[in-house]
Formats: structure tokens, C-alpha cells, sequence
């Protein structure tokens, strides 16, 4: 890259390339050439300002010249503002500034201000060659190009001889001195005046021209600029003169090589199409072609007064044709605030209440700048540049809310944030508090470092709604589990939002989320989201089911993760033992079953059976997400619900009041105890002659401090404690279901056909868990005192567990096999096995009751090979065989079987 | 007075030869390495009675600079288990050694001794280093951005407003460029820059201190590149970031920390297709997992590295957060066969 090109930068890059035959420098935000600008930072209307410099950048200009040269105006604090707002604006920042001003200390605190590469003009000889060396060297060392006036010790040049001279040796001090690159500098060989009646001006034009062209060829690299806005000075007032007197000056320029200039870029003339006259007599003045050149030109140019300029380029602004949601989320999108205002208030005429258009078209523009931050799409500058502009919006609806309540001035809720101890990072949380600010929030922000009890007590004393707590570093995940911990134990019920780099939604809902479950800990993606998520967290409407919806996300997140991790460590079978859950069974006790052996059970109440049923998997089947009853309310889901529960107990009432279905069951007892990780049944209380062997399976995973490596055989007495017993069941609502439902199939009635096995579905679940209760109140009755309501039982809040084969605790199907042959269940209840080991008919639910008050539903997850060859000793059973049916919970790619040799 | 055309120091034509020759190894995390040794606050502050302890009510623990004074064996340590992993140049342990970084440990006063005993710490590693293997190695005074943004506003009903002004910058840049100097820094670093502007204050800040030294350093020049969009945190393109910074005709100009190699690859390869000095790269170690720990490997860090001196993008290449000695020693390695970019 050696090539001597111009380079400046703004966010983006701009080079100086050949196939650029010249660069638009705005000039509009220059209070010496537009007093509208000037009017405007005389008022401080900085916003106007701004948009003057926006729609010079939205019209071409390729760099924009700032200057606040203007007496009655602080220039350095103007400069320094201006550029600081800038800044702040992407869609004008993108460009280079050139910083424009004949105080250097003016050009240097704006220099202070610009992170890009910009223009400093302008430096020249004129007070001596030491300060021209001194600032020179200021400007390569803040990283500028510089623009050097043609002007020295005794004047501005006016003169071809003089401005040559003047730029060489300006040209040889900076490049053999001061050691500034070449390409950084630009000549400005002072545009001045024609065609002013006096002689001496009417060779400028040409003396400029020829002057470019000297400096093209012999100073390398070197560019060419001007103000050429000075050419037409004598013709103030009469704007298509001078633009045409621009137009043609520049076309001559451009060919001499002039590269860059300060024009309005929205106002400039084509040179074809300006009228052939004017344009004959603009060259004779700018090219000196003839004596009466400045006579003829203000003849004609009186021809020319008054008509239309050339109107500024239209912007494209096509999206005001757009309904207004669109152009809200256009507005936020790309941050104008131009119209902002009337499209706020023409959403909320609109809208039921100011609040719906927050949370509506406002809210849904912001998550579209999420999605296009996340995309890399949009970067920070202009995400902040979004939120200003939701706050305008926000301001416009404040008072509409306020009057809704009374008047009284309330913001949308207060919210604390800090970075927590040990850690110093906080410009992502300044950037989530700002845009919480923008959106009516009271951000209460307690800094860096900031210790646990010092947040607690900053919230409490101020009545916050929510926490937010920031950290980059990896030791400040471990402070906010401390500092949810603290919540938790000093009793705040109030949302915690998490951010920042390191932190994540699986750490939140591990690690954070656990420890506080008063309220709820949140992670917050990025600053783009923290809006939605407070305003879900605050709206007493949805706050529920968000947070409902949070505790299921992050319960899913959590079980994720720990089934990643679990998959990772397991111990051996002889640690995992070692490790086995141990009951106290000196103060067991268990009563007695009332009679050992089984009981067929064929009287059922179809009736009784519907009040036991559990709704929620029923939804389940028709994939509807949610709980019974909530689901029946919900937003989106709640209308569909509603009909199809309707549909449900209409069917209901006819399975019962019609007997459609005539349900079965078999439940035995039988004593028992523990050997190893198999439980022993005996034929009688002697315990001495074993009739069954039921077999479990023990978890491997390895296990957190204190928590055990359990198996089902945990819950029951060892042999040679306490006597114990283990009942066994299986439950069928009857082959019936199939029948009917052929018969609704046969009538084209799909619908009802999956109804009638959907409910029948639910009456066996339903009467294994009226069946359970039976067991635990009458048959075994070691909780006779038992007093749960049907609905109550859903949670599972009683003694005893009643596990299946081919679920969690035991997921090995063949050990229905024994359980069958222990009730007899093909010819007590007429469900039979496939060779799959499913039950046939399909709403059959089978299982053996333990009674241990300790005793809990688990998963064995995965096992090792050890445990298999074991299992499959212990079961009898060929290893390859027990591989075969647990091949799910597998830990390891079994070994092939001896395959038969390859043919070949 | 500020003076642009000073003579070299002695170091840089010895870093140009060898950059000539080869790619060079800088280290990696410093971060990653203090962590392991699990200090509490008392060993942050020192050890009571030892003339190192520092008084303060302020917590010091994650003021990691700090161990520079209260821990300097523990830091030198780390330094010559880098240069004995390979690197030819290292960073002292001084990120946030400026008084804006420090003001928030209330250690402001502590930040001339930071740098010059940082400095003093790295180059007595090196020299052990070196008197095992003969090789030759080099010091990088280590300058992070602060925390604190010179052209964002911290304040959204305030855009125009800053929390920090260039001449605040440059005069903490400053006094801790001199420090580093004074302690025998053989190159001036400035990393992790998420605001040009801070970058260029630094800058300046090492131009005026370079004149008053009477000789240049070379000066190595890192930006970070925040997010998905490909730019800076304050909005540069990484061209613009260069057109920004060539004005101090730096020894290398590169990227640093927030991504991984693979990650940063397309921001290097911009960089390397427009700037005409040295790339210098040092990515972290992967992304961080959910639970902030670098995953990748040594291997696999290196692996990407790798294609990046295959592709003839580098000369200069290192490692950031989570990385380690052994990812330093994998990357030395692998980069081994290719030949420093040209440019």
C-alpha cells in the first residue's frame, strides 16, 4: 500500500482514488457560508444543526466541512459540541469531518473530539514558518490531513506566481521537515471573486485554474481544494447564476485537477444542462475570454433572478407512505426522529390507550433493532441512535399516561443497576440504562464495584421494581449468584436481570435462577432487549405468565445442561454403590398390606374415575402448551382450548352416563426386601423361599456432594432389617377404545376417533392414580389417614411412588414380564404384552408401589458396562440381550455381536 | 515540544530483522493465569509486615496489575513460563495501570510503579529466559483502553456529553508511557481498543513521551472488534480503524481479544488487504462458554492460527483470554512453517 492515496476515515473508510474525480465536501454546516446554520447554533438548536449535516451526507457529500467561525459564537465550544453530537449520529458520523476553522485552537479541540481521520482546515505560512512547522506536526500527531491555505508572511496569494510559490514551499517544509505524507496535503489556492467591476479580480478564476494545474503536476500527491462558493460572491441573491458560475468553474478546476471542494452538494448545476447562454457567459467571466465579459454576465444575469433554483435533491422519503406501525419501526430502525412526534400521536389517537402503542409498534420496532444487532446488521452507535428516538416517542405519550392516572407524574417503574464487586467494567450497563431511561424507566445506577449489601440496601431503601446487575469478567458470575443468594435469604420478591459478556441464559437459569426463587432471575441478551424484558417483568397483566414461561425456559435450559454434563462423568458401579441413597430404617415401621398375594378389581365407577383425570397431558396430545386450568385463559392458545375441553366432557359425559368403557385392574402384595441392587420377593412372611426377583438399575452419574447414586432397590428394607413388602398393579380402561374408535374412523370422524383414545388415555392414568390412592388409604394402608383432594394429587404430594418398567427409575420393559407374571395380569385384566413389551390394549398403566416416605421418581440416565454385565448376571440374561433393550441408556457403543464372515 | 522525526530505539531494528525472518510469538492471557493461582484479597494487598503490603480500605482482589507490586514472583513466573513457551515478545502485567483505571481501586498513586516495576518484572523473565536459550527477547509495555469512552456518550439524554476528554487520556497514557520506559519497555502496546479515540490519545501520548526520551519505540497497535457487526464498540470499520491510527506508522497494527481466530478472521484479513505495516493478531482462546471458560484448546487455537501464516495475514501472532503457555507453545509451532506476510 505504498501507493500515495488519501485516506480519512469517519465509522467508514474513504479513499482518494483515481476513479473519484472529485470530492463533495458539504459546506452547509459552515456558519460563514449558511445562515440558516449560523441561526442555529446562535439558538443552540443542535438537532436542527444536525439534520443540516445529515441531509448533507444523505446528499452526496463525501466529506462535510464544520465550522463555527462566527463572532458572537464561543467557536471552540460550538466545534467541540457539535462534533462531540456527531458523533453520536452514525449515519452522519460515517463520513469524515473536516474541521474548519482560521483559530487554531479551535482546529485542535475539534481534533480532540474525532475518533476517524479528518481535514484540518486549514494551517498555512502565515505567521511564520515555526508555527506552520508546530501545527503541522500537532496534526500528524492527532492523525489528520491537513488543508494548507496558499497565503505566507505577507499575505494571501492572489497572484498564479504567488500561489505557486507560496504551495511549493509550503510543500518542501512539510514533506522534508515535518515529515508529513505527501497525499495529506491539500492545497487551497484561495477561490476569490469575478466579475467584480474591478480589473484587477477578472483573472482569478484562471489564476486559480492554472495554479491547480501547477500543483498537480509538480508537487506528488499533493491534492487541490477550494471554497467556491467565494467565485460568485457578486452575485449574492441570485442562486441559478451562481450555481451555474459553480458549474462551470468547476468544470474547467476539475480538469486542471482540482479534486476536492466545499459545495453545497444538494445545489449544484449540471454543466450540460445549464442554458446555453448563461453558461457561455459564465465561462467568459471564469476564464477571462473576453473584456466585457462582467457586463454581459449581469445583463443576463438579470434574466436568470428569481428562477427556481435547482430545488435540493428530494429525499427519499416514500416511507411516509406507509402505514404508521411501518413507519414507526422505519423511524427506529434507521433513528430518524424527523417525524417521529406526528407518527407517535397519529399511533395513539389510534390506539385503546397510549400504553398499546409502547408496547405495540414501538415495542415490535425495537425487537426488529435486536434482530438486527444480533445479526451483526446494525452496530452500537446506531442501536443507542434507536433508543433516542423510542424515548421522543415515549415523551410524546408521557402526558396521555400520566393523565390516565390522575395526573400524577409516575415512571414506568425503578430500576437499580450496578457492576457488581470486583469488577470495574460498566459501559454495557450505562448502554442498558440509557435505553431503559429512553423508555420512562428511573434508572438508579450505583456504579462499579459495588458490594451485595449495598445493592440490597440502595433497593429496599428506594422501593426498586427490578435489579440489574452487569459484569465482564469471569469471578463476577460467582458475585451474582451471591448476590441472588442475598436476595433471596433477606426476602426480595422483586425481578434481577443479568448482563453483560460473560454472562448467559444457561448460567443464569444453573446457577443464578436457582438460588432466588422468590421472584426470578432473568439474563437480558443485549441492551436492545432490555425494554421487552422490564416491560413483560412490570406488566401486572403478563408479569405470570412471563415469568412462568422464564422458569419453564430456563427449568428446559437447566435439565439440558445437566443431562450434557451428566453425560460426561460417570463412576463405576462399585463407587456408585458405595454412594447408594440410605434410608434410616430403624424408625421405618411400615403397617402391613391387608392381604398378600392379588385382587382383581372389575367394579369401577366410570364416573369416580373422571374426577381423578389430569388434564394437562390431555392438552399435551392435541399440542396445545400449557396448564390445566391456566391454558383455558391463555392469550393465544385459550380460544382452542376452550372448545376442544368443551368437546372433551360432552364425550365424557356420554363415556359415562353410556358406559362406553369398563376399566380392569389387578393389584398384589407381596413381602419383600432388598438384596443388593435387586428387591426379593418371598411366597409368605417366613421370608425364607424367594417367588420373584425384581431387578433396578442404579444411576452412575457423578453426583454433586451429598447426593446419592440411586436405584429403586434404595427404597426398599435390606434383608435383615425390617420386613417390608412391594405391591404390584396394572390398570385398563379396557380393549373397548378400540372398537369405538374404529367405529368413529369407519364414519370419517377422525376427530372424535382421537377423542375417544385421547380420553381413554386419561381414565387409565386416571384410575391408576385412584387406584394408588386406594393402596395407600385401604389395601396397604400405611396412610389411611390421607386426605388430598383428586386435583391435589397431581403434584404427587403423598407417600409411596409407583414406578414403571420402561420409565426413568427403571427403564428396563422386561421386567414387565415378571410384574405380569406376578398378577397374572393377561388373564385377571386382558392386557397382554407385545414383543416389544408393550401392553396392549394401549391405555393400560402397570407399575409396583414402594411406601418408603423417602422414596422419589428419578431418572437412572445413563449406564456404564460394567453395571450392564452385572444386570444382566444378576438377571440371567445374555449381556448382548440386556444391551439390546437398554440400548438407550447406553453410555458406550456396545460390541458387536460375532457377525457372521463376509461372504466374500 | 512535540517532535515526529526522532532516532529509533535500539530495540527496533533488532525487532525488524527478526520480523524479516519469521513469524514472531507474542504471549498470551495474563488473566487467565492469575486466576489459576486463586489469590484472595490478602494476597492482593501483599503480605502484612513486607515492605510490598499496601494500606487501603478500597478491595483490591481483580486489581490484577496490583500483584505486579504485592506478588512480583508470582507475575514474573508467568512471564518466563510465556518466554519459555516460545514468545519472543511479552506484555507486562499493566492493562489498567493508568490513574483512570486505577481510580476505581483508589490506587492512582500506585500507577508510576505499576508500569516501571511491570516493565523492570518482564524484562528480568526475560533476561532469564534468555541466559537458558540464548534468544533474544523483547519487552511490550502493555496499554489497555480504560474503561472509559473517549467518543460515546455515557449518558443517552446527552449525546454530546463524555465521561473522559482526550487531553485526560492522553495525560494518563502519558505518565504511565513514561513509567513503562523508565522500566525498560522495549515496545509501547496499545490493545483492546474499542474507541479509536482513546487509541489516538495514546498516541499522542507516546509521541510526546518518545520526544522527550529522545528516541522512538515501536509501537504496536491492537483494536477489538466488539460484535457481530464487524466494527469497533464505537462504530469503525476496521479499514477506518486502520486510516485512523496509520499516522503513528506503527511496528504492527492488528486485533485482539472478543473473538476467537476463527471469529476474527474476515476483521484480520480486512486489516491485512489495506494496512502496509505488520499484522499482529491474538485472538482469545475460542468464545467463552456459558460459564465464562475459554474452551478451545491448544491445539485448536493453534490450528486456526495457523491458517492465518498459511494465508501469508500475519506477522506477528500471540494469544488473548483463556489462552495459555501451552496454547503459546502449540502456537509457535504451527505457525513455524509459514513466512511472516509481506507487505
Amino acid at each position: 500500500m505504498t501507493n500515495h492515496l488519501l485516506r480519512l476515515s469517519g465509522l467508514e473508510p474513504f479513499t482518494l482514488t483515481a476513479d473519484i474525480p472529485f470530492v463533495n465536501v458539504g459546506e452547509r454546516t459552515n456558519v460563514t457560508g449558511s445562515a440558516r446554520f449560523r441561526k442555529l447554533i446562535t439558538n443552540h438548536d443542535y438537532p436542527a444543526a444536525l439534520e443540516v449535516a445529515r441531509s448533507q451526507v444523505e446528499n452526496g457529500a463525501q466529506v462535510i466541512d464544520i465550522n463555527m467561525d462566527e463572532g458572537l459564537i464561543d467557536s471552540q465550544a460550538a466545534m467541540v459540541e457539535f462534533l462531540n453530537l456527531v458523533a453520536a449520529e452514525p449515519d452522519i458520523a460515517r463520513v469524515p469531518v473536516m474541521i474548519d476553522s482560521s483559530k487554531w485552537e479551535v482546529i485542535e479541540a475539534g481534533l480532540k473530539c474525532v475518533q476517524g481521520k479528518p481535514i484540518v482546515n486549514s494551517i498555512s505560512l502565515k505567521e511564520g514558518e515555526a508555527a506552520f512547522i508546530e501545527r503541522a506536526s500537532l496534526c500528524l500527531a492527532y492523525g489528520a490531513a491537513v488543508v494548507v491555505m496558499a497565503f505566507d508572511e505577507t499575505g494571501q496569494a492572489d497572484t498564479y506566481e504567488r500561489k505557486i510559490r507560496i504551495c511549493e514551499r509550503a510543500y518542501k517544509v512539510l514533506t522534508e521537515q515535518v515529515g508529513f505524507p505527501p497525499e495529506d496535503i491539500i492545497f487551497d489556492p484561495n477561490v476569490f471573486a469575478v466579475a467584480t467591476g474591478i480589473e484587477e479580480h477578472n483573472n482569478y478564476g484562471v489564476d486559480f485554474i492554472e495554479a491547480t494545474r501547477w500543483i498537480r503536476h509538480n508537487l506528488p500527491h499533493a491534492h487541490v481544494s477550494g471554497g467556491v462558493s467565494n467565485l460568485s460572491f457578486s452575485f449574492r441573491g441570485n442562486e441559478p447564476v451562481r450555481e451555474a458560475m459553480h458549474a462551470v468553474f468547476l468544470y474547467h478546476a476539475i480538469q486542471a485537477g482540482m479534486d476536492m471542494g466545499i459545495v453545497n452538494a444538494g445545489q449544484l448545476a449540471v454543466y450540460d444542462q445549464i442554458e446555453p447562454d448563461l453558461r457561455e457567459a459564465c465561462e467568459d467571466v471564469v476564464l477571462n475570454r473576453r473584456p466585457d465579459a462582467t457586463e454581459r454576465m449581469l445583463e443576463i444575469a438579470e434574466r436568470f433572478r428569481g428562477a427556481a433554483g435547482k430545488e435540493e435533491k428530494a429525499r427519499d422519503l416514500a416511507w411516509r407512505e406507509w402505514p404508521v406501525e411501518k413507519r414507526l419501526e422505519h423511524a427506529l430502525v434507521n433513528g430518524i426522529t424527523e417525524f417521529i412526534e406526528a407518527d407517535t400521536e397519529e399511533a395513539r389517537l389510534a390506539a385503546e390507550r397510549p400504553l398499546h402503542v409502547i408496547e405495540g409498534p414501538l415495542m415490535a420496532g425495537m425487537n426488529v433493532v435486536g434482530d438486527l444487532f444480533g445479526a451483526g446488521k446494525m452496530f452500537l452507535p446506531q442501536v443507542v441512535k434507536s433508543a433516542r428516538v423510542m424515548k421522543q416517542a415515549v415523551a410524546v405519550l408521557l402526558p396521555y399516561m400520566e393523565a390516565e392516572k390522575d395526573g400524577a407524574h409516575e415512571s414506568a417503574g425503578k430500576i437499580l443497576m450496578a457492576t457488581v464487586k470486583g469488577d470495574v467494567h460498566d459501559i454495557g450497563k450505562n448502554i442498558v440504562g440509557v435505553v431503559l431511561a429512553c423508555n420512562n424507566y428511573e434508572i438508579i445506577d450505583l456504579g462499579v464495584m459495588v458490594p451485595a449489601q449495598k445493592i440490597l440496601d440502595t433497593a429496599r431503601a428506594e422501593k426498586v421494581d427490578i435489579i440489574g446487575l452487569s459484569g465482564l469478567i469471569t469471578p463476577s458470575l460467582d458475585e451474582m449468584v451471591h448476590v441472588a443468594a442475598e436476595m433471596e435469604r433477606e426476602g426480595f420478591d422483586i425481578p434481577l436481570l443479568i448482563g453483560g459478556a460473560t454472562t448467559s441464559k444457561v448460567h443464569t437459569a444453573v446457577k443464578i435462577s436457582p438460588g432466588y426463587q422468590r421472584n426470578q432471575a432473568v439474563y437480558v441478551t443485549d441492551a436492545s432487549r432490555a425494554v421487552g424484558v422490564v416491560s413483560n417483568l412490570l406488566n401486572p397483566e403478563h408479569k405470570v405468565a412471563y415469568i412462568d414461561q422464564i422458569r419453564a425456559e430456563y427449568r428446559d435450559v437447566t435439565e439440558r445442561h445437566e443431562r450434557a454434563e451428566l453425560a460426561k462423568k460417570r463412576v463405576p458401579l462399585a463407587d456408585a454403590r458405595a454412594n447408594a441413597f440410605r434410608a434410616d430404617w430403624s424408625d421405618y415401621g411400615v403397617k402391613a398390606p391387608e392381604f398378600t398375594g392379588i385382587k382383581v378389581l372389575d367394579d369401577w365407577d366410570l364416573a369416580e374415575i373422571a374426577r381423578y383425570i389430569d388434564w394437562t397431558p390431555f392438552f399435551q396430545t392435541w399440542e396445545l402448551k400449557g396448564v390445566y386450568p391456566r391454558i383455558l385463559d391463555d392469550e393465544a392458545q385459550g380460544e382452542a382450548a376452550r372448545a376442544l375441553f368443551a368437546d372433551a366432557q360432552e364425550m365424557l359425559a356420554k363415556i359415562v352416563a353410556e358406559h362406553w368403557f369398563h376399566p380392569r385392574a389387578v393389584v398384589g402384595f407381596w413381602p419383600a426386601n432388598t438384596v443388593g441392587d435387586d428387591i426379593v420377593l418371598y411366597t409368605d412372611e417366613g421370608r425364607a423361599h424367594p417367588m420373584a426377583t425384581l431387578h433396578t438399575l442404579r444411576q452412575q452419574t457423578a453426583k454433586r456432594e451429598g447426593r446419592p447414586n440411586v436405584a429403586l432397590a434404595d427404597f426398599v428394607a435390606p434383608e435383615g432389617t425390617v420386613p417390608d413388602w412391594v405391591g404390584g398393579f396394572v390398570v385398563t380402561t379396557g380393549p373397548e377404545e378400540n372398537e369405538i374408535a374404529a367405529r368413529f374412523e369407519r364414519a370419517n370422524d377422525d376427530y372424535a376417533s382421537i377423542m375417544v383414545k385421547a380420553l381413554a388415555d386419561r381414565f387409565a392414568e386416571a384410575l391408576a392414580e385412584l387406584l394408588h390412592e386406594r393402596v395407600r388409604k385401604d389395601y396397604w394402608g400405611y396412610a389411611s389417614d390421607e386426605t388430598f383432594s383428586p386435583d391435589q394429587l397431581v403434584g404427587e404430594p403423598y407417600r409411596g411412588i409407583r414406578p414403571a418398567p420402561g420409565y426413568p427409575a427403571q427403564p428396563d420393559h422386561t421386567e414387565k414380564l415378571t410384574l405380569f407374571r406376578l398378577l397374572d395380569a393377561e388373564a385377571t385384566t386382558g392386557v397382554t404384552l407385545t414383543e416389544s413389551m408393550a401392553m396392549w390394549p394401549g391405555s393400560s398403566v402397570s407399575g409396583i408401589y414402594i411406601g418408603h416416605p423417602d422414596a422419589y421418581y428419578f431418572g437412572v440416565a445413563k449406564v456404564e458396562r460394567d453395571q450392564v454385565i452385572d444386570y444382566a448376571t444378576r438377571k440371567n440374561m445374555p449381556v448382548a440381550e440386556v444391551e439390546r433393550w437398554l440400548a438407550p441408556i447406553l453410555n458406550y457403543a456396545p460390541r458387536k455381536e460375532n457377525t457372521a464372515p463376509d461372504a466374500a | 515540544m512535540l517532535s515526529l522525526r526522532l532516532p529509533r530505539s535500539k530495540s527496533f531494528d533488532a525487532l525488524e530483522k527478526i520480523s524479516r525472518e519469521r513469524i514472531m510469538i507474542l504471549d498470551g492471557a495474563m488473566g487467565t493465569q492469575i486466576q489459576q493461582l486463586g489469590l484472595s484479597e490478602d494476597d492482593f494487598l501483599g503480605h502484612a509486615g513486607c515492605a510490598c503490603h499496601i494500606h487501603t480500605d478500597h478491595p483490591q482482589k481483580g486489581n490484577n496489575d496490583l500483584l505486579i507490586l504485592t506478588q512480583p514472583q508470582a507475575i514474573e513466573e508467568i512471564h518466563f513460563r510465556y518466554a519459555m513457551a516460545g514468545a519472543d515478545i511479552v506484555e507486562t502485567n499493566t492493562f489498567s495501570s493508568t490513574v483512570i483505571a486505577q481510580a476505581d481501586y483508589a490506587m492512582q498513586d500506585k500507577v508510576f510503579e505499576l508500569n516501571r516495576q511491570g516493565a523492570a518484572l518482564a524484562r528480568a523473565a526475560m533476561d532469564r529466559a534468555t541466559a537458558l536459550d540464548g534468544k533474544p527477547r523483547f519487552v511490550a509495555g502493555a496499554v489497555g483502553p480504560t474503561n472509559r469512552t473517549a467518543s460515546i456518550s455515557p449518558d443517552v439524554n446527552n449525546p454530546g456529553f463524555r465521561a473522559i476528554t482526550f487531553d485526560e487520556l492522553r495525560q494518563a497514557y502519558g505518565l504511565q508511557i513514561r513509567a513503562l520506559i523508565a522500566g525498560g519497555a522495549d515496545i509501547i502496546l496499545i490493545e483492546t481498543i474499542f474507541d479509536t479515540l482513546n487509541a489516538k490519545a495514546a498516541i499522542f501520548a507516546a509521541s510526546e513521551a518518545f520526544s522527550e526520551h529522545g528516541a522512538a519505540l515501536p509501537l504496536m497497535i491492537s483494536g477489538t472488534i466488539t460484535d457481530a457487526s464487524g466494527r469497533t464498540l464505537s462504530g469503525q470499520t476496521p479499514t477506518a480503524f486502520w486510516y485512523s491510527v496509520a499516522h503513528a506508522r506503527p511496528f504492527t497494527v492488528g486485533l485482539n481479544c472478543a473473538l476467537g481466530a476463527h471469529a476474527m478472521r474476515p476483521h484480520l484479513a480486512e486489516l491485512a488487504s489495506v494496512a502496509d505495516t505488520r499484522i499482529c493478531a491474538y485472538p482469545n482462546a475460542g468464545l467463552p462458554n456459558a460459564f465464562g471458560q475459554y474452551d478451545e484448546g491448544p491445539e485448536d487455537t493453534a490450528a486456526e492460527i495457523a491458517g492465518f501464516a498459511r494465508d501469508g495475514l500475519v506477522n506477528v501472532v500471540g494469544g488473548c483470554c483463556g489462552t495459555t503457555p501451552d496454547h503459546i507453545r502449540a502456537i509457535a509451532e504451527a505457525v513455524a512453517p509459514f513466512a511472516p506476510r509481506k507487505f
